[in-house]
Order: C-alpha cells, then sequence, then structure tokens
C-alpha cells in the first residue's frame, strides 16, 4: 500500500509570543515542528504499514529549511521524503497551496492509495488544505479519522463529529484528516534518525511541477491579510493579593454585588 | 463582479435538524446585511426542508434556497459539495457563512475549491467594509497569539466558517413568511465513493463544556492529574463543568474532552475560573467570550491576567479549596 | 547553554538527544507509578529496543551499534536522570551480555547477541548468592559435567533482571578444589528444565527494577553453553566488572543530575521572604558543590570509558574509581537535593525522596564502594610495586 503524508512545518506555538508594542510576532528562537496533528496522520500511515506493508512517503510544501520536518518523519520510519519548495510559491493560501501540493501528489509515480493530513495545522487552524487537495486530486475526503482500517473495497473509517462519531466505508484512493485521538507517537529510531542526517531529499519547484503561474502563490491565493493586530487586552481589572481566605472573601462580595452567584 | 447582492448562510442539517450555530450565523449575518444593505438567506439542503423553514425566518432569514433530494439526509461530501456548488455558480452570491463543524470544515474548503472563493476559517469577528464592499473577517492566526483581519479583493463568494458560541443567537420573533426558492440540482450523476455505515450519537461523560454556565478550568499549575479533584470540587459546588488547558491535556493528565482553546472547544460561559494557566493565547481564543473571567495564578506576569475581570495573585491549592469552602458555607 | 566538551560524536550526542525526550515523554509520566508498586517497565524496555538502543554496546557485525562503552554510558546516563529503576533494567542487558562479548565463542556471539541487540531477548548476570557477593570465590552453585551437558545446583540472589531476562550467565563452581580457578561461566536460557525464580524482591530503591532469585535444581545446560574453558568464570566475572562499572558510574552521574536540575529549579521559584531561596548564597554554595560534583562525576566516567574503548588491557582501577565516586556523590547530592526542596523534598509528591532512596543501592552494588576502594588500593600497591623496582 502506498500512502502519502502531507506535512507542513509550524512555528511550535506555544513559545510564541507578540511584542504589545510593535504588534509583531516575537519568532526569534521559537523551535520549529512537524505540526503535530500532522505527526498523528504520519503514525496513523506507519501503523498501517507495519500491519499491511508498502510504502508511506511524506511530502511538505515550504521554505528549505522544512526540510528538517522531513528528516523528523524520516526517523520515525518514512521510507521517503518530497520537498516542494520554490519562491514563485511562497505566499500562497490554503486555496494557491491545494492545489501546488496536488500537482506534487500527480507527479509520484506509484499509484497512491492513501492521502493524509493532519485534521489542520496549529499555525493557521484553518483545516482546509486537507478537503482542497482531496478535491483537485479527485479521491474522495473523510475529516476528523480517528481510525482506519483496511477492508476488500477500501477503507473503514471512524470520524470524530461534534457529539460522537461516524464509521465511514470509503473507496480506495482516499484522503483522510487525522485527529490527535487517533494514535500515541513512536519514538524516531536511532539507525532511521541516523540515516535521515544524511538522506538525499528531493526538491521539487517550479520547473518540476509546470503550473499554472496565475494559481499559484499569492496571485493563485484569493484571500489576502488586510491587518494583523495584538489580541485586546482587557482594561478595568481588578487584581487582588494576600492571604487566599481574604482574597476569596473579596471576590465573592464583589461578584455577588455583580449578582453573578 | 456581477454577483448577486445576498449573504448566505449554509444552514447546516442533519436527519432533519438545524445545528445551533446556523441560528448565530443568521443573527450576526442580519448585521452584516444591515450595514451592506444586502440580503440575508439560507441554504438548506436536506431531505423535506418545510419543517425547518420558519426557525430559519425567525432569526431573519429573508430567503430560503430549499434543495431536497433522499439523498441530502445526512451529510456526505461528495453531494453536498456538488448542491452549494451548483447553487453558488447559478446565484453568485456574495458572502457566504457556514459553521466551523465537523461538516462545515469539510463542505467549506471544498466548495472553496471547486470554484475559486476565498474561504476565511473560524472567524471571531466579521464585519462589512461599504467602502470596498468587502467582508472583513477577523480570526486568531499562530495559536491565537495574532489577530488577524482576512479579506478576499478578488474571488466571490466571499466565505467564512464560525465556531459555534462565537456569536450570540438573538431571534427576530416569531416572523410571518418569507421568500422561499425551491432549487431542483441533479445529484445522481455524482458517484458513491463513501458511504456512511454508523453514527452514533455519545454522551461523553457530561462534559458539556459549551452549555456550562460557570467553567472551572486547570492548567499546568494543578501539578498532577489527581490535583484536578480540587478544581472539579469548585466546578461541581457552582454547578459548573471542568475546563483544562492543552499543557494538561497533553501531559495526559484529564481527557481531551475537557480541553479549551483554539485546538479544543469554543467557550462562552458566565463566569469562566482559569487556575494555574499561564493563559497562552491558544487557550484564551477559547474563553475570551466569557462574560467574566477570574484567574487564578502565583505569577502576576501571566497573560491570563490579560484578560481577566478579577485577578488572585496566589497558589491555587490554597485558593481553589478555600474558594470551594466559602461558596460551600454560603450555600449552607 | 555552555556544554562541556567531552569529545562525545554526532551519535552519541543523537543518542543522548533522543533519550532526553524519551525520558521527558515516556518515563516521566509513569515513574512514581512504576516505584510505588514495583512495576517492571517492560514496555518502555520494549520501546527503547524499537528506538534501536538495546545494541549500542554491541558490535556490528552482530546486530549492534557499536558506539562504545562511552556510547552506551551516554545512554545509561541519560535515562537515569529519569528514573534509575529503568536504566538499571536496562543496562543489566549489557552486564548479562559482557562474560559472552569478553569470552564466547564465534558461534555464542552470533547466538546470543544478536537478539539482545534487537531487543528481542534481555540478559541478566548471575553471580551474587546468599554466602557469595563481594568475595566471589565463595560461589557455592555447582555445575557437574555429565556427558554432553553440565547439571546445575544452586540459588542466586538478588539478580537484576531475574526472571524478566531471556539469557543468563550464571557463575557455577566446576571444580571445588580448585577455588576462585575452579568457577566457571555458563549460558543458562529461561525455560531451561530445572530453572526456576523466587518472586520478586520488595526494595528500598529501584523498585520498578525486578530482583529476583534464580534456582537451579538439575537444570541441564548443553556442555557448548560453557563460556571460554572450565576455571575461567571467576576472570571472566572480573572482567565483565572492570567494564561494567561505568555504567553503574553513569547512574549515578544521571541521577545526580536529574537531582540537581530539580534543585535548582525548584530554588529559582521557591519564595521565602520575599526573594527566590536561590538568591541566598548559602544556597548558591551548596547548589554550586553539587554541581562540581555531578561535573566530576562525569568527567572520570567518561574518562573511564574512553580507556575502556581505546582498548586499555587493565581498566580495573579507573573503573573502580569512576563507580565509587559517581555512586558516593549521587547519595550525597540526591541527600543534599532533598533539603534543598526542604518539606517538598520529603514528601512522595515531589520525586526528591525517590532519587534519594534510589541512590543508595549505587554504593551497594556490582561492589560496594568499600570493595571499590580495596580494587584501588590493590591497583596502587601493584602500580608503586612495580615503579620501585
Amino acid at each position: 500500500m502506498n500512502i502519502v503524508v502531507c506535512i507542513k512545518q509550524v512555528p511550535d506555538s506555544d513559545k510564541v509570543t507578540i511584542d504589545r508594542e510593535t504588534n509583531r510576532l516575537n519568532r526569534a528562537g521559537v523551535p520549529s515542528i512537524i505540526n503535530p496533528f500532522d505527526e498523528n496522520a504520519l503514525e496513523m500511515a506507519l501503523r498501517l504499514k507495519d500491519l499491511h506493508g508498502g510504502k508511506v512517503t511524506v511530502l511538505s510544501m515550504g521554505p528549505p529549511q522544512a526540510e528538517e520536518a522531513l528528516r523528523t518523519a524520516l526517523s520515525l520510519g518514512a521510507d521517503e521524503a518530497i520537498l516542494v519548495s520554490d519562491r514563485k510559491f511562497g505566499g500562497a493560501d490554503t486555496w494557491a497551496t491545494s492545489y501546488t501540493l496536488t500537482l506534487a501528489l500527480k507527479k509520484i509515480e506509484e499509484p497512491i492509495d492513501l492521502i493524509l493530513f493532519g485534521k489542520q495545522a496549529i499555525d493557521g487552524d484553518t483545516a482546509q488544505v486537507g478537503p482542497g487537495v482531496a478535491h483537485f486530486y479527485g479521491v474522495p475526503m473523510i475529516t476528523y479519522a480517528k481510525s482506519c482500517e483496511v477492508i476488500d473495497s477500501g477503507f473503514k473509517i471512524q470520524q470524530v463529529t461534534d457529539h460522537g462519531y461516524n464509521v465511514w466505508e470509503v473507496e480506495k484512493p482516499a484522503a483522510l484528516t487525522v485527529v490527535k485521538e487517533a494514535n500515541e507517537l513512536r519514538m524516531p529510531s536511532l539507525k532511521k534518525k541516523l540515516a535521515a542526517k544524511k538522506a538525499v531529499i528531493p526538491t521539487w519547484g517550479y520547473e518540476d511541477l509546470n503550473p499554472e503561474d496565475e494559481k499559484i502563490g499569492l496571485s493563485g491565493s484569493p484571500t489576502k491579510v488586510h491587518k494583523v493586530f495584538a489580541p485586546p487586552v482587557k482594561l478595568n481589572k481588578e487584581i487582588l493579593s494576600g492571604e487566599p481566605a481574604e482574597m476569596v472573601k473579596e471576590l465573592i462580595y464583589k461578584l455577588r454585588e455583580k449578582k453573578v452567584i | 463582479m456581477s454577483t448577486k447582492k445576498e449573504i448566505w448562510v449554509y444552514a447546516e442539517q442533519e436527519n432533519g435538524h438545524l445545528a445551533g450555530t446556523v441560528f448565530e450565523l443568521l443573527s450576526e449575518g442580519r448585521k452584516l446585511a444591515e450595514k451592506s444593505g444586502f440580503t440575508l438567506c439560507a441554504v438548506l439542503a436536506s431531505a423535506n426542508g418545510k419543517p425547518m423553514h420558519q426557525e430559519l425566518f425567525n432569526y431573519g432569514a429573508k430567503k430560503i434556497y430549499n434543495v431536497e433530494d433522499p439523498k441530502l439526509e445526512t451529510y456526505q461530501n461528495d453531494y453536498f459539495a456538488k448542491v452549494i456548488d451548483t447553487l453558488i455558480k447559478a446565484e453568485e452570491p456574495e458572502i457566504i457563512l457556514y459553521g466551523a463543524s465537523t461538516i462545515g470544515r469539510s463542505l467549506a474548503p471544498t466548495v472553496a475549491v471547486m470554484g475559486w472563493a476565498g474561504l476565511t476559517a473560524d472567524c471571531t469577528e466579521l464585519d462589512f467594509d461599504t467602502e470596498r464592499n468587502i467582508l472583513l473577517q477577523t480570526r486568531p492566526a499562530f495559536g491565537g497569539n495574532i489577530m488577524a483581519t482576512i479579506i478576499c479583493p478578488d474571488h466571490r463568494p466571499q466565505m467564512a466558517t464560525v465556531r459555534s458560541n462565537v456569536f450570540k443567537k438573538e431571534k427576530v420573533g416569531e416572523v410571518e413568511t418569507g421568500e422561499v426558492i425551491d432549487v431542483t440540482v441533479d445529484i445522481s450523476g455524482v458517484r458513491e465513493r463513501m458511504k456512511r455505515i454508523e453514527s452514533v450519537v455519545e454522551e461523553v461523560n457530561t462534559v458539556d463544556l459549551k452549555a456550562a454556565e460557570f467553567i472551572v478550568s486547570g492548567g499546568r499549575g494543578v501539578g498532577s492529574p489527581e490535583n484536578f479533584d480540587k478544581i472539579e470540587a469548585l466546578a461541581n459546588i457552582l454547578g459548573g463543568a471542568v475546563g483544562a488547558s492543552r499543557a494538561t491535556v497533553d501531559a495526559g493528565w484529564i481527557s481531551h474532552h475537557h480541553q479549551v482553546g483554539q485546538t479544543g472547544k469554543t467557550v462562552c460561559p458566565l463566569i469562566y475560573i482559569a487556575c494555574g494557566i499561564s493563559g497562552a493565547i491558544q487557550h484564551l481564543a477559547g474563553m475570551q467570550s466569557a462574560d467574566l473571567i477570574i484567574a487564578i495564578n502565583k505569577d502576576s506576569d501571566a497573560p491570563i491576567f490579560d484578560v481577566a475581570d478579577f485577578g488572585l495573585v496566589g497558589c491555587l491549592h490554597d485558593i481553589v479549596p478555600e474558594f470551594t469552602r466559602q461558596i460551600a458555607a454560603l450555600r449552607a | 547553554m555552555s556544554e562541556i566538551n567531552y569529545g562525545l560524536t554526532e551519535e552519541q550526542k543523537e543518542v543522548r538527544d533522543m533519550l532526553d525526550e524519551f525520558g521527558r515523554e515516556r518515563i516521566l509520566p509513569v515513574r512514581a507509578e512504576l516505584d510505588e508498586k514495583g512495576i517492571f517497565p517492560t514496555d518502555l524496555l520494549n520501546e527503547l529496543a524499537q528506538m534501536d538502543m538495546m545494541g549500542l554496546y554491541i558490535d556490528e557485525a552482530y546486530g549492534g551499534m557499536e558506539m562504545g562503552h562511552l556510547g552506551f554510558c551516554v545512554a545509561v546516563e541519560t535515562l537515569s536522570k529519569y528514573c534509575i529503576g529503568l536504566s538499571v533494567s536496562f543496562a543489566a542487558n549489557a552486564l548479562g551480555a559482557d562474560p559472552i562479548i569478553i569470552g564466547g565463542s564465534e558461534e555464542q556471539k552470533k547466538k546470543y547477541l544478536s537478539p539482545l541487540a534487537s531487543g528481542e531477548k534481555w540478559a541478566a548476570f548471575g553471580l551474587t548468592e546468599p554466602n557469595a557477593g563481594s568475595d566471589a570465590g565463595g560461589i557455592a552453585t555447582t555445575a557437574v559435567k555429565k556427558g554432553d551437558k553440565y547439571i546445575l545446583n544452586g540459588t542466586k540472589q538478588w539478580i537484576t533482571n531475574g526472571g524478566e531476562a531471556d539469557t543468563y550467565t550464571i557463575l557455577a563452581v566446576t571444580n571445588k578444589s580448585k577455588g576462585a580457578r575452579g568457577v566457571s561461566c555458563f549460558i543458562v536460557e529461561k525455560d531451561t528444565p530445572g530453572f526456576t525464580f523466587g518472586k520478586k524482591e520488595d526494595k528500598l530503591g529501584i523498585r520498578a527494577s525486578a530482583t529476583r532469585e534464580l534456582i537451579f535444581q538439575d537444570c541441564e545446560v548443553p556442555a557448548e553453553n560453557l563460556i571460554a574453558r572450565e576455571g575461567m568464570g571467576f576472570l571472566l566475572a572480573m572482567k565483565t566488572f572492570d567494564i561494567s562499572r561505568p555504567g553503574i558510574a553513569a547512574q549515578g552521574v544521571g541521577l545526580a543530575q536529574g537531582a540537581l536540575d530539580m534543585a535548582v529549579d525548584y530554588a529559582r521559584v521557591r519564595h521565602q521572604f520575599g526573594k527566590p531561596i536561590i538568591a541566598n548564597q548559602g544556597l548558591q554554595w551548596m547548589l554550586a558543590d553539587m554541581a562540581m560534583k555531578v561535573e566530576t562525576a562525569r568527567a572520570i566516567t567518561y574518562a573511564a570509558c574512553n580507556t575502556i574503548d581505546a582498548g586499555t588491557k587493565d581498566v580495573s582501577k579507573i573503573s573502580a574509581m569512576c563507580k565509587c565516586y559517581a555512586g558516593d556523590i549521587a547519595m550525597s547530592v540526591t541527600t543534599d537535593a532533598v533539603q534543598v526542596l526542604g518539606g517538598y523534598g520529603f514528601m512522595k509528591e515531589y520525586p526528591a525522596e525517590k532519587m534519594m532512596r534510589d541512590a543508595k543501592i549505587l554504593q551497594i552494588y556490582e561492589g560496594t564502594n568499600q570493595i571499590q576502594r580495596d580494587v584501588i588500593g590493590a591497583a596502587l600497591i601493584k602500580e608503586y610495586a612495580s615503579k620501585a623496582k
């Protein structure tokens, strides 16, 4: 079985802070990681490979340094990695990203059985690229997959919903976005990690994918960022300190004053 | 661009039940309609739409695009995407709003790429720029560390998803009637590539964060899974629910059903009590719209105090049990 | 952070970083429970196997990673920052394998080392008996040759990984009249008829590790399982200890480092009299002494590993020195860490008390620290006698 996992390198958003004076993100020194949900997608792929054999390819679109995320994926057990990177792809929103990734998927020679994504990326939180690629590539899409079982007709998927879960049968090839609850991640292996350091990762750029110019990068992106600003800070707040019993007493007094308790 | 001056709200339904978010979107859509002068419409794809129409009118829809087909009883991405895409291409609306539910988050991105529409996910604020005639879509980015306003100047429709509980639902009243446009979309040609064979509604051990009036949430400062007892005790005496930060869920101290934040649930209680939560903005994104926020943290510089109405600086292990005790004494 | 340059290779640093992540992700969440309930860390060891960590000390020819004693000790040290109950279970595999590595035939190495390298099987070393601990010459377990078999009878005591391991290297007397020269070493596989185990011992520290009696009752072992020749057992045991003691030292270094990290972190956030307690010079001096002990212990441990990896013939003294020193400082540093944490240090809610309980064994097993001083003393006598000539 051939599985392609699309991964994104993201800044560790827990460690990103904002400079309240300049309204800029303090990104210096913030480590880059594989988008956590994409790790669950990779783990799902690796477990399917453990059970059924086959090959797991990781695909990432991003700047040259996204290669690091791909090496991490190799050290976890992915067989091959491909980086989609070109200055001309820069500034892509989810529409243009879906288009560009699809061209890369079409360039992969072996027939693909399953395309996996994390349910969303923690930097943008859009959850759009998976469904976008599925449509462009022409395969059915199940979002929020918690489990994936191989059956005769394709795959049996458990999908997390807002109130419970659905079970779907979907034909092969298919695309899934994977939730965190799907699995617990494995630790990398030393042999694979050492090999991953030396692995040659092909980069596919503009020439390789031969895209329609108006569909990539900024020009292919319907959405534009109009402005960014810091989240609002509350005024009129009251900060209490001192002995717990006294603080709590005062708090309760004020809450009763406001008639909220 | 010669589009129809309409704002659509996707009326998400399953088995003839409309999702609660639909009413929140209609309520917000009314404000946008007023400002833009566009007509607020609901788009309803279902097996039998009529019983749902009145409620859509009651919340402000002036017009309903009604598509019926037995195959539209429950959600299936291929069928619904075909229906909505067909309608968009025929009617060319300016704006479409979707709930950011499992369904909305499948449908909207699919429809976006079927046309060449812009889509902004998880908006927390919508506004209309009357000068440029564009929708201003504001949402948190980078885990909520920053807010971004997104626009879609050159493509139509302008589409946005909005999570539940972000906007308040406000009924117009019992509206007598509105316009219903029955549209037939032939989906018989759509091949059935996926089939839903089971659908289960789970009662997840009574963690109803979305409906709770009081939420007591624990963060890394709670220190251990056992210490969540203290959080629970306070939640119980207030008749509320227990929430948690991503750090505690990741550490396995509490189940992910309790997670509040950008990657967890968005909540809107009367009182939100954050205990030992530093306030990574990924968490703030999920609870900022609470009516009243109380923060308990030993670090007086913690960002959680930026959004709090009341801040208690001190050790939660002392303060929370004390809080529980005094509330209990009050109730006794 | 400025890092002291010990000349670790990129691969050895990779081992350290990977196991640090393993420690944070996997050991921290469970160590208190493993300790309290005395649960053997089977899952953690299996995961270490999947990470290719079980064969660090084994040559590539037998499926290992061939990272030398230094690579192995860096691994033990890193795991020990989090839990030495786990790290001893990990390291005891090497102890069990060492007699085969030192004296085993090519066939024995192929057959027994490969599954140990992959982690498919685990090993243990059986020397100690009720009346033979530090005095390895007092072994009472016997092995009597009968055709193409040896018949083993006797009881081994306090064997780390006992009952959990698959491959055991066992010392038994083949010729009583020859004393220490009459001891031989055998490979005994689990499930050999006549080979059973006692109950898991309840211990002060390293409670996750399995410590059991090995009981041999007319246990028939194939003659080809004899390592080297009859009578070589005692020498094999001594050579095994020479190369295994830096592993115990590495446990001490890691444990003490973990305790130091915790103490400094705590001292930075704990406020008394309106300031963090680390602002007190008295406390800083205490932490400085702890840090010096940890670093000097690390330096001598790595030096011992490098000496062994360079193929040096006699390493008894440096091995004994690092084991003794690191064991002693682990005891004092963990005790001081409890002191820094004050009342919290004494409570089970914090890992300080576990670290202190765990540390004690490092002064006892693989030769008590009194025996280590004997070894060092004997080496000094030998050295200076030869100089005097």
